[in-house]
C-alpha cells in the first residue's frame, strides 16, 4: 500500500491500531454476504478525534474509506469495495451512559447489540431492535443498515429506536444530529441517516431508546402439515389485527437442518412451523396467546405447543437465530434473499418461490420474518462452479422480480449494499436514484467514504466474487 | 407574480384548467399567510399536474406553497415571497388500500375524515390524533409535523409512515420507500418530508401501515396539588408495566381551557363535570384492551395514583373516552381560540425533567405577568400556552422576553423548543423555530438538494430555509 498513507495513519493511531499485510487483510475483506473486497488497509479507532483524523487522511490521499462494525452484514455494506480504509469500530465499544428514568443509552458504535439489552436487563429495560446477529453485531452497524429482527414485527426496526446521531462526516466535520429529546427542530436528519448504509457519515456515538421488557411473554409453536396452511394462517393473524410480537416461518426443508443442528425440538415431519410471540400484560398476553392459537387451529394446526418456561422459550428462539449457521453445514455456500411482499400475498409467494427453484434445479429453504412479510429464501449451491453460480443469480433474481410484482421491494433489513445496487432501478425511476444520489453528493462530495454502495453502476452480475463461505457460520439474518 | 399576470395565467390554465386558477382577490383571501396573499391559487388534480405546476414556477422563479385544509398555515415564519398557492385538495383519493396487509396508499389532499372512514369500515385506523382533524388533509398534517395524544403508545407519523411520492422544487416527480411495512431499500427521504413544513417537496401520495381499532377504551384522570405529583405519577407509570395509549399532565388552567367555551365550539361532545378542575394539575390515560385489561390499568392506575398522593381519580367510559382524547387532540385550535393572542410554545425534555421544565416556564411566565396553560405529553412533550389577556405592544414585549428565557431553560435542560403558534405581527420578535441549531448547515445542504431555486416556501422553517 501507499506507504505515506501507513506512514500518516500509524503517526495517528500507533502500529497496533492498523493492519496492512494481506494476511491480516484476509479476514476482512468478506462480511455475511457472497461479496468479497480486500481493503487497502484496516484501522480501529479508539475515539471520535481518531474518527476524525482518519477521515482528514483519507481526504488527504484521495482515499475510499468504510466503517465496519462486526462485519455480519449480508449485503456487503461494510465491504471496501474500491479498497481503502476500512474503520473497524470494535474498540470503541463502550456505553457511554445509561438513563433508566429517561430510557435512554448513548453508546458508542462499537458495543454489542446484545451487549447492550444485557447491561440494562436488571432495569427491566432492553434494546428492542434484535437482528439474529444480536450477538456479535453492533449497534453501528445496526445503525448503518437500519437493522430489523423477528421482535420488529411489533417493536420497530432500528430507526424507530434511534435518537441522536454524533457523526463524521466524510468531510471531516464532526456534527450532533437529532437530540436525546423528542422533536428537533428542522429536517429529520437522523431519519435519514440511519439506514443510509455508511454512505454519508461514520458515526461515532448513537443515542437511543430503551424499551421495557414485556410483564408476560408467550411462545407458540404451530405446527401444519402444508405451506399454504402456515402462510394462510398468517395473513388471518394480520386481518384479524392482532399483532404478535414475532411472527416466524420455519419450513420442513430448514427445520429439518435447524434440527440436526440446534436440537430446539422442531418437528422434523412437518411441511412448516410458525413460531410466535405474544407479549404485554399478563392478562393481554394470555388472550392473545389464545386467539393466536385458535386462528393457527382453524388453519389445521397439527398441534400449537406453548413453550412452558423461559429455558423451552430460549431454545425455541435458539433454533430460530442459528438457522443461518445450520444451514452453512449444508453446502458450500447459500444465498440469501431478503424481499418484501404484502403479507395478504404470502401464500402465493411462497408457491411462486418452489416454482422457481424447481425450474432453476435448486431446493430453496424458507426461513423468515412471516409476520411482516420478510422472505429469507435461502438458496444453496456450490460456488466453486460457475454455472451453479450464475443460475442461483439467476433464481434470486426471479424471485425478487416477483416480489416487486406483488407490490414488494427488494431488501426488508439486509440492506441493498453492493449486491442488490443492480436491482434498484427495478424499484425507483432514473429521478427517484437522481434525486438519492444528489442527497449523497451533498454529504460525501468526494464520493470516498463507502463507494460503490446502493447506487447500480454498470456492472453484470457476473462480475460478483464468490467464494465459499466458512461453514461455521455466526447466526444471521 | 415577477411576470406578465395574464400570461402566467395562461400558461397555469393550461395545465390544471381555466377553472382551476384562481386569480379573484375575494378568494385569495383565504390563502393569506402572515399577511402575505399570493397572486394565484393554482388547483391540481394529479401528481403530474403538480409537477408542471412546480416545473413552471421554478422556471419563472415563482415561489409556491402547497396548501391543504390551510387550517396550520399560522406555523412557521412569514414567507419571504408567495407568488403561487397549490391547493392539493383535488387530490383525495385512497389510491390503493389493503386492509387485510393493513397498508393504505392516499393522495395528500384527502381529509383525515375521509381517510378515517375509509379505514373504520374495516375496523382500522392511523393513529395520527392530529389537531383541526375535522378539516385538515392528510398532507398538511405529515407537513407540519404535527403530533397528536396516541404518540404514547404509536409513536409518530415517521414510526409508521411506509413511503411517499413527492416533487421536488424542480417539478420532478420521486418517490422513497415503498408500500411494505419493512423496507430499507434506498435512502428514507421520506423521514425528511415530515415536518419540513412543504420546504423540500410538495406531497403528492403518502403510504401508511394501519392499525386495528383496539377493542374498547378507558380514559383515567387524577387529580394532583402540584406539577410534580403528577409528573411523578407520569415517571411511575413510565417503569410499570403498563403501556397505555396516551398519557398527559394538565395544567390547572388548561382544565378551564377544556371546559371552556372555546372547546365546547370545537369539541361539542362534552366531558363529564368535575372530572378536571381548575385549581388543580392532572395526569390522565387513555388505555384500550379487552375487559380484564381494561380493570387491570383501572386498579393499577388508582394505586399509582395513591401513591403519588392524588386528591381524586375518575375513569371514564364509552363516549366520555373519544370526548376526552378528542379534547386533547384539539388542544391546539382550542387554546388559540380561548386568547387574542394566545402563543404556543412546544417544549421537548427528556420525559423526568417534565416537572423542572413546567414549573420553570410557569414560573416566567407569572413573573411577566402573562396567563399560561399546560397540557404535557408523557413523552417528554409540553404544550405551554402563553394567554395574554389583549394583543397589543406591552403583551408583545411581555412575551417576547417570557418566551426568551423559556427558550433558554429548555435548553439548559438538555432539550429544545419552538414557537409554533403566535400573533403574525410578533414573528420578528418571537424566536420561532427556537435557539439556534448545530446541524443548520447540514439542513442547508438538504435544503438546496431538493430545492436548488428555493422557490418551496421560501422563509418559512428553520433559519429562514
Amino acid at each position: 500500500m501507499d506507504s505515506k498513507l501507513l506512514h500518516d495513519l500509524k503517526k495517528l493511531l500507533g502500529t497496533d491500531e492498523i493492519l496492512h499485510r494481506p494476511e491480516e487483510l484476509l479476514l476482512y475483506e468478506y462480511d455475511g454476504s457472497v461479496e468479497i473486497a480486500r481493503p487497502t488497509c484496516v484501522v480501529f479507532p479508539r475515539t471520535t478525534a481518531d474518527v476524525v483524523a482518519i477521515v482528514q487522511i483519507a481526504n488527504r490521499h484521495h482515499t475510499p474509506i468504510v466503517g465496519r462494525g462486526a462485519g455480519t452484514g449480508l449485503s456487503g455494506g461494510a465491504l471496501a469495495r474500491h479498497g481503502g480504509i476500512l474503520v473497524v469500530f470494535s474498540r470503541m465499544n463502550k456505553i457511554l451512559e445509561i438513563d433508566v428514568e429517561n430510557q435512554r443509552a448513548t453508546v458508542q458504535p462499537g458495543v454489542v447489540n446484545a451487549d447492550l439489552s444485557v447491561a440494562v436487563a436488571p432495569t427491566g429495560l432492553h434494546f428492542a431492535p434484535d437482528p439474529s446477529s444480536q450477538k456479535a453485531s453492533t449497534i453501528g452497524g445496526n445503525v448503518s443498515e437500519n437493522s430489523g429482527g423477528p421482535h420488529t414485527l411489533a417493536y420497530g426496526v432500528t430507526t424507530n429506536h434511534v435518537l441522536s446521531l454524533k457523526v463524521v462526516l466524510p468531510t471531516g466535520e464532526l456534527v450532533q444530529l437529532g437530540s436525546p429529546a423528542l422533536d428537533s427542530p428542522g429536517y429529520d436528519l437522523p431519519g435519514l441517516f440511519v439506514g443510509s448504509e455508511g454512505t454519508l457519515a461514520l458515526v461515532t456515538e448513537v443515542t437511543v431508546k430503551l424499551t421495557r421488557l414485556p410483564e408476560a411473554v408467550k411462545t407458540l409453536l404451530a405446527i401444519f402439515d402444508t405451506v399454504d396452511d402456515a402462510t394462510e394462517t398468517v395473513v388471518d393473524i394480520t386481518a384479524r389485527g392482532i399483532t404478535p410480537a414475532a411472527c416466524e416461518m420455519l419450513d420442513g426443508w430448514t427445520l429439518r437442518a435447524v434440527e440436526s443442528y440446534v436440537h430446539a425440538g422442531f418437528p422434523i415431519d412437518c411441511a412448516a412451523v410458525l413460531l410466535l410471540e405474544v407479549d404485554g400484560l399478563r392478562e393481554a398476553a394470555e388472550q392473545h396467546a389464545e386467539d393466536v392459537a385458535e386462528v393457527c387451529r382453524a388453519h389445521h394446526a397439527r398441534e400449537v405447543r406453548v413453550a412452558r418456561d423461559a429455558q423451552e422459550r430460549d431454545l425455541l428462539w435458539k433454533g430460530r437465530k442459528n438457522a443461518f449457521g445450520a444451514v452453512g453445514r449444508l453446502s458450500p455456500t447459500y444465498y440469501v434473499q431478503d424481499g418484501v411482499i404484502p403479507r395478504t400475498k404470502l401464500p402465493a409467494t411462497l408457491r411462486r418461490i418452489n416454482e422457481i427453484g424447481t425450474k432453476y434445479g435448486f431446493e430453496i429453504g424458507n426461513i423468515f420474518h412471516a409476520g411482516d412479510g420478510n422472505l429469507h429464501p435461502i438458496i444453496l449451491f456450490d460456488a466453486r462452479e460457475e454455472s451453479q453460480f450464475r443460475r442461483a443469480v439467476a433464481t434470486a433474481d426471479e424471485i425478487i422480480q416477483f416480489c416487486i410484482e406483488m407490490g414488494g421491494s427488494i431488501t426488508g433489513e439486509h440492506g441493498v449494499g453492493m449486491e442488490k445496487d443492480r436491482l434498484m432501478p427495478l424499484l425507483f425511476t432514473p429521478a427517484d436514484l437522481d434525486l438519492m444520489s444528489r442527497v449523497r453528493d451533498a454529504f460525501n462530495p468526494a464520493g470516498l467514504l463507502n463507494p460503490g454502495k446502493i447506487f447500480p453502476t454498470t456492472k453484470g452480475c457476473g462480475e460478483i466474487h464468490v467464494r465459499p463461505l466458512p461453514v461455521a457460520g455466526a447466526s444471521r439474518a | 407574480m415577477n411576470m406578465a399576470s395574464t400570461a402566467a395565467s395562461s400558461r397555469l390554465a393550461d395545465i390544471v384548467g381555466a377553472s382551476h386558477v384562481v386569480t379573484n382577490p375575494a378568494e385569495l383571501a383565504a390563502f393569506e399567510i402572515d399577511g402575505f396573499k399570493p397572486s394565484a391559487v393554482v388547483q391540481p388534480a394529479s401528481t403530474e399536474q403538480v409537477a408542471e405546476v412546480v416545473k413552471f414556477a421554478a422556471a419563472e422563479k415563482l415561489a409556491l406553497i402547497p396548501t391543504g385544509a390551510r387550517t396550520k398555515l399560522a406555523i412557521g415564519l412569514p414567507p419571504r415571497r408567495y407568488d403561487l398557492a397549490l391547493d392539493m385538495t383535488r387530490l383525495d383519493r385512497v389510491v390503493a388500500y389493503d386492509p387485510g396487509d393493513l397498508t393504505l396508499s392516499v393522495e395528500a389532499g384527502i381529509p383525515l375524515r375521509k381517510l378515517a372512514a375509509a379505514l373504520a369500515e374495516h375496523r382500522q385506523f392511523l393513529p395520527l390524533a392530529a389537531p383541526y382533524f375535522n378539516q385538515a388533509t392528510i398532507g398538511g398534517t405529515i407537513a407540519s409535523g404535527v403530533d397528536g395524544p396516541l404518540r404514547q403508545l404509536y409513536g409518530t407519523a415517521r414510526d409508521y409512515l411506509l413511503g411517499m411520492e413527492f416533487v421536488t422544487g424542480e417539478g420532478v416527480v420521486c418517490k422513497s420507500g415503498g408500500r411494505v411495512v419493512k423496507n430499507v431499500t434506498g435512502y428514507d427521504i421520506h423521514k425528511l418530508m415530515i415536518g419540513a413544513l412543504g420546504t423540500l417537496g410538495v406531497i403528492t401520495r403518502i403510504n401508511f401501515k394501519t392499525f386495528p381499532m383496539p377493542a374498547a377504551s378507558r380514559a383515567f384522570v387524577a387529580a394532583f396539588e402540584n406539577a410534580e405529583r403528577a409528573c411523578d405519577m407520569r415517571n411511575r407509570v413510565a417503569q410499570s408495566p403498563l403501556a397505555p395509549m396516551t398519557t398527559e399532565i394538565l395544567s390547572p388552567r388548561a382544565a378551564a381551557v377544556f371546559a371552556g367555551a372555546a372547546a365546547a365550539r370545537i369539541e361539542p361532545h362534552p366531558l363529564p363535570a368535575g372530572v378536571l378542575s381548575n385549581a388543580r394539575w392532572a395526569f390522565t390515560a387513555g388505555f384500550a384492551g379487552t375487559d380484564n385489561v381494561l380493570d387491570r390499568y383501572e386498579s393499577a392506575l388508582r394505586q399509582i395514583a395513591e401513591q403519588c398522593g392524588a386528591l381524586e381519580a375518575t375513569i371514564l367510559r364509552e363516549e366520555h373516552v373519544s370526548a376526552a382524547l378528542a379534547r386533547k387532540r384539539e388542544f391546539v385550535p382550542i387554546a388559540l381560540a380561548s386568547s387574542p393572542a394566545a402563543t404556543i410554545m412546544k417544549l421537548s425534555v427528556l420525559p423526568a425533567r417534565m416537572a423542572e421544565a413546567l414549573v420553570s416556564a410557569a414560573k416566567t411566565a407569572e413573573a411577566a405577568g402573562l396567563q399560561w396553560a399546560a397540557m404535557a405529553r408523557g413523552v417528554g412533550v409540553i404544550y405551554f400556552v402563553i394567554l395574554p389577556e389583549e394583543r397589543n405592544e406591552d403583551s408583545k414585549l411581555r412575551v417576547v422576553r417570557a418566551s426568551n428565557q423559556i427558550l433558554a431553560a429548555c435548553s439548559t435542560l438538555g432539550g429544545h423548543a419552538t414557537i409554533p403558534w403566535c400573533p403574525t405581527e410578533w414573528k420578528d420578535e418571537l424566536k420561532v423555530w427556537g435557539l439556534a441549531r448545530a446541524d443548520f448547515a447540514q439542513m442547508q445542504k438538504t435544503k438546496t438538494v431538493f430545492d436548488p431555486g428555493g422557490i418551496l416556501c421560501r422563509g418559512r422553517f428553520v433559519g429562514g430555509l
